[in-house]
């Protein structure tokens, strides 16, 4: 019988410590097919983030790095101007990359640094335990909005994607979705398009990806993901940005 | 081949970098350090090597963190406010082991302080700085020659621990223009030659296991035993890397200790004083961490009857290592001056009058 399904070369076999229903596996596996599709596994860096994602490089079967919280794309900018020839990406939650990270965000992306930024945002901290995120959604509770996020209060969900389009060295941004079978196979594109981009040296290339925090949102693994498609992606409008 | 130039501190240091085959230099404007980044900004282009004003400080020391996991020789400078900002960086160097030069010119402090020169931050630099247990080479050149030659050996030594370097200076030797031997260029490319290729490094998983560059230990036992290999090293460099330089040791009855700018102060006051019959002498620590401990100790054999006076620009920072060093066994004074204030040669040869009565 043809064997049509297995395991990427790109990804170990390890079971990951993530919940039940949380997108970071399949996140990984796609940027895993990814990597394999373009025949890069031997030249990929990986930058890793802190956050639920820290020990992503125990997934990977690829170089990697670890980056102090929010310094993912300073580390990558480092890789990237020593090895030109590698194709560096970092894997960054919405805290790292559009909080404590932010200006790393703008910079690296302004300085049109040759690197793939894959942007998981579930609007939540997920590993110290369910914290407001930037991109926590209006009236949405967490540890630290236990009535729900106000504006008034705590600002609007920062739309950094947007924000982004607006330099001039930023050369792909899409906002994406693992809320379903068809939509992640869109996120998959997606990210070989960011990949590819830095392979044929066309420049900085983001993917957002609304991925599902089952465990606090307080939600079944379904229910999550159908709060994305009702809620979630109304805030955050799925499709190419620039 | 005549190499004799004319240089600041600051430029010194960035073209012992570049001589050392540094390739990668990331800093952020702060007085008084700036030469160094203007001089890395036009040459290390022409050197082939990448240069980059970061953002933040906190930018420079992580895109340095990942030069160095890509295996390159890596640099940033800075002055006191900007090196507290390194901190978080450095931290993660240390914790990775990744090799690293990080220069500071001291200013004077706490906050913003201002920019004069000052030796406040010695505890920041010999005491790890950042959080958890590790260790960084700490270097105190005197002279622009040294600040040259010591960046060289702060690349080697960086490379051979896997551990970060610091190049611990001041305003004054920064701003300060003398004239500088330089290597010669057969002899640099020589010893760039021998730069070990790193096995460990993030250069593409072809033909080998992938390689990971982390500090995160979350199984149970495992953060011990990294910090029981770091502790192991540290044990290491401490048995072998302790330097110091001593003058009119022989019989004196006063011991100076200072290093860097000061030291060149107090040797000026040494001498003075030798011109005048007092038995002073001084011991100048050019790593501060390790400490020379060794050169202290002797004096317990061989000084048993002198007295220590320490000579800092700050309140006293070193001052706890040199009575750790005698264990409190010999008597141990302190001058010392910070913000703005540089103590005088006068004030020394006074200090010292006052402890040889």
């Amino acid at each position: 019988m043809e064997k049509i399904y297995s395991r990427p070369e790109s990804l170990r076999s390890a079971p990951t410590h993530y919940c039940a229903g949380c997108g970071h596996g399949t996140a990984h596996r796609l940027i895993a097919e990814i990597v394999d599709e373009l025949g890069i596994r031997e030249k990929t860096i990986g930058v890793a983030p802190v956050g639920c994602a820290v020990i992503a490089y125990d997934y990977w079967n690829f170089d990697c790095s670890e980056a102090a919280h929010g310094r993912a794309m300073a580390v990558a900018t480092g890789i990237k101007r020593v090895g030109p020839d590698k194709v560096v990406f970092t894997y960054q939650g919405d805290g790292d990359l559009a909080a404590i990270g932010t200006n790393e965000t703008i910079h690296t992306a302004n300085r049109g640094e040759n690197i793939t930024v894959i942007f998981i945002n579930n609007a939540i901290y997920g590993m110290t335990g369910g914290q407001m995120a930037p991109t926590t959604l209006l009236g949405q509770k967490t540890a630290t909005t236990p009535k729900g996020r106000e504006y008034a209060a705590e600002g609007y969900p920062l739309k950094i994607s947007e924000m982004l389009a607006l330099l001039p060295q930023v050369k792909y941004i899409e906002r994406v979705s693992l809320h379903s079978p068809q939509e992640t196979m869109k996120a998959k594109n997606a990210i070989r398009t960011a990949f590819q981009n830095q392979i044929d040296h066309i420049g900085f290339s983001l993917v957002e990806i609304l991925s599902p925090c089952p465990t606090y949102w307080g939600l079944t693994p379904k229910e999550a993901l159908d709060w994305i498609r009702d809620t979630m992606a109304k805030e955050f409008p799925l499709g190419r940005i620039k | 081949m005549n190499n004799k130039v004319l240089m600041s501190g600051n430029e010194a240091i960035a073209r012992g970098a570049i001589d050392a085959g540094c390739r990668f230099y990331a800093g952020y404007p702060i007085t008084p350090q700036n030469e160094l980044t203007a001089y890395m900004a036009l040459h290390m282009p022409q050197e082939g090597g990448v240069f980059i004003q970061a953002e933040s400080e906190l930018a420079a020391i992580n895109m340095v963190y990942g030069a160095s996991a890509a295996g390159a020789r890596a640099m940033t400078s800075s002055s006191s406010p900007g090196i507290s900002l390194k901190q978080e960086g450095i931290s993660y160097i240390a914790g990775a082991r990744l090799p690293a030069v990080i220069v500071n010119m001291m200013r004077g402090g706490p906050g913003l302080g201002n920019i004069w020169p000052a030796q406040s931050d010695y505890f920041q630099a010999t005491r790890g700085g950042g959080h958890g247990d590790y260790r960084c080479i700490v270097l105190a050149p005197s002279t622009v020659q040294e600040a040259y030659g010591f960046t060289r050996f702060a690349f080697s030594a960086a490379d051979q621990y896997r551990n970060p370097v610091i190049i611990l200076g001041d305003g004054m030797l920064g701003q300060m223009m003398e004239p500088l031997q330089l290597s010669d260029k057969a002899l640099l490319k020589t010893e760039n030659r021998q730069l070990k290729t790193k096995k460990w490094a993030l250069t593409g998983c072809k033909g080998r296991k992938p390689n990971i560059v982390k500090s995160f230990y979350m199984a149970e036992g495992d953060l011990e035993k990294a910090n029981l290999a770091l502790q192991k090293k540290y044990r290491a460099i401490q048995e072998k890397e302790e330097r110091f330089e001593s003058i009119f040791l022989e019989d004196a009855r006063v011991v100076l200790a200072a290093y860097g700018t000061m030291a060149r102060i107090a040797k000026g006051a040494v001498v003075e004083l030798r011109k005048r019959g007092k038995k002073a002498g001084l011991i100048r620590p050019i790593t501060l961490w390790p400490f020379p401990r060794k050169a202290f100790q002797g004096l317990l054999r061989t000084h048993r009857r002198a007295k220590l006076l320490v000579v800092e620009m700050s309140y006293g920072q070193m001052v706890e290592d040199v009575k750790l060093a005698l264990e409190c066994k010999l008597p141990v004074e302190f001058l010392g001056r910070s913000g703005g204030g540089v103590p005088a040669e006068a004030e020394i040869i006074k200090e010292v009058n006052r402890l040889i009565r």
